[in-house]
């Protein structure tokens, strides 16, 4: 799947990723390939996108994840490397 | 012969210091202008997927209201009027109020007339125009906007208006301003700020109306998106007028600049000649003085 992650100042992240672990604002949570539709509000937290078993973790600030066909588009207000 | 040639003088040298000031104002739109792309670009992509998410809960959720999408009868309309301070920046300015023109004269020719259209001025030329209307309602608080532009004085526009929205002082919102395509194009647009228009094509895709699943609940999600969409898609419009103006005056002081190169090069052809036709007299005078003398 794809991933996207985006904030007003810049794209962080984007590409190919095989899970995703966003921390939404009821708890923690995963989503991998072909995931249904959703759309979930984020708290301030990590995000770790993994990708062939690499790791990358980005600090977010809040914001928004939508995943729509297959693609992951995580809207954040601020992030920390 | 000695009087024009001290005319043409004087102009050659008027000319080039209206060239340095035109030069000089270029060099500075250009850095101003440099800084305004990089937040308008960077900012674009977020705006447009926070947009495009709220018209996927809006199509895909038709049993939810949300205020901000409710749509009546039109009677009162606002009008924001994005321009800048400053003029000498090409049709940057006229642009817009050729498009306020064409609002009150053909769309909303019946609210203007019985005086029911509100104009939202930020940035001073926007106002000039507008002021020019005797039917049209004005607000100027936010005129110096541009001033000093950051995300939270924007809100402070964006939050009025919305709550004037939701207390029916407004029916319909919509923005003039123009669009910012790239440093030779800026297009003159009109968008409706509120209320929300929703997906039209969604309807004959393959997927009509995706089933979401929305974390922590809908309604939850939507009360905190849609206002956050608004002013950022608000702050948008200011971006996208700012980087316009500044790429508008480059271009307009580069073709002066131009001009006036052009200007100068005439100036200094009539300039030569004068001055030959001047020594040509006063020889020919030598010659026919000294001629009589021997004579």
């Amino acid at each position: 799947m794809n991933v996207e992650l985006i904030t007003p100042e810049k794209k962080v992240f984007s590409g190919e990723a095989d899970r995703v672990k966003m921390p939404g604002s009821d708890g923690v949570f995963e989503v991998l390939d072909r995931h249904a539709p959703m759309i979930a509000a984020l708290r301030k937290g990590e995000v770790r996108i993994t990708a062939k078993g690499n790791a990358t973790n980005f600090q977010i600030l809040g914001g928004f994840a939508e995943i729509l066909n297959n693609n992951v588009v995580i809207l954040a207000e601020g992030v920390k490397a | 012969m000695p009087g024009q040639l001290k005319e043409v003088r004087s102009r050659i040298a008027a000319v080039k210091s209206t060239q340095q000031i035109t030069k000089a104002m270029k060099l500075v739109a250009a850095s101003k202008f440099r800084r305004a792309q990089d937040r308008i670009i960077q900012m674009r992509p977020y705006s447009a997927k926070l947009y495009d998410m709220l018209r996927n809960i809006m199509s895909g959720a038709s049993d939810v209201n949300i205020a901000y999408g409710n749509t009546r009868e039109t009677n009162h309309i606002l009008i924001i009027i994005i321009t800048s301070d400053r003029g000498l920046c090409g049709g940057f300015n006229s642009n817009v109020a050729k498009l306020l023109r064409n609002q009150l004269e053909n769309k909303y020719k019946n609210q203007y007339a019985a005086g029911k259209v509100t104009a939202l001025c930020i940035g001073k030329k926007g106002f000039e125009a507008a002021r020019k209307y005797k039917n049209l309602q004005l607000i100027t608080d936010y005129q110096d906007l541009f001033a000093d532009l950051t995300f939270e004085k924007s809100m402070e526009v964006s939050e009025k208006v919305m709550q004037d929205f939701l207390d029916k002082k407004y029916d319909v919102v919509e923005v003039l301003y123009n669009f910012f395509k790239n440093q030779a194009t800026q297009i003159p647009t009109v968008e409706q700020f509120l209320p929300i228009e929703k997906l039209v094509a969604e309807t004959d895709g393959k997927t009509s109306a995706t089933d979401f699943i929305f974390q922590p609940d809908q309604s939850g999600i939507i009360e905190e998106l849609v206002p956050k969409i608004i002013k950022t898609r608000f702050f948008r419009f200011l971006l996208d007028s700012n980087a316009s103006e500044h790429s508008a005056r480059m271009m307009a002081m580069e073709n002066a600049t131009n001009n006036a190169e052009e200007l100068l090069r005439d100036l200094n052809i009539k300039y030569n000649r004068a001055r030959q036709a001047a020594i040509t007299t006063e020889l020919t005078e030598i010659v026919s003085g000294a001629a009589a003398l021997q004579g």
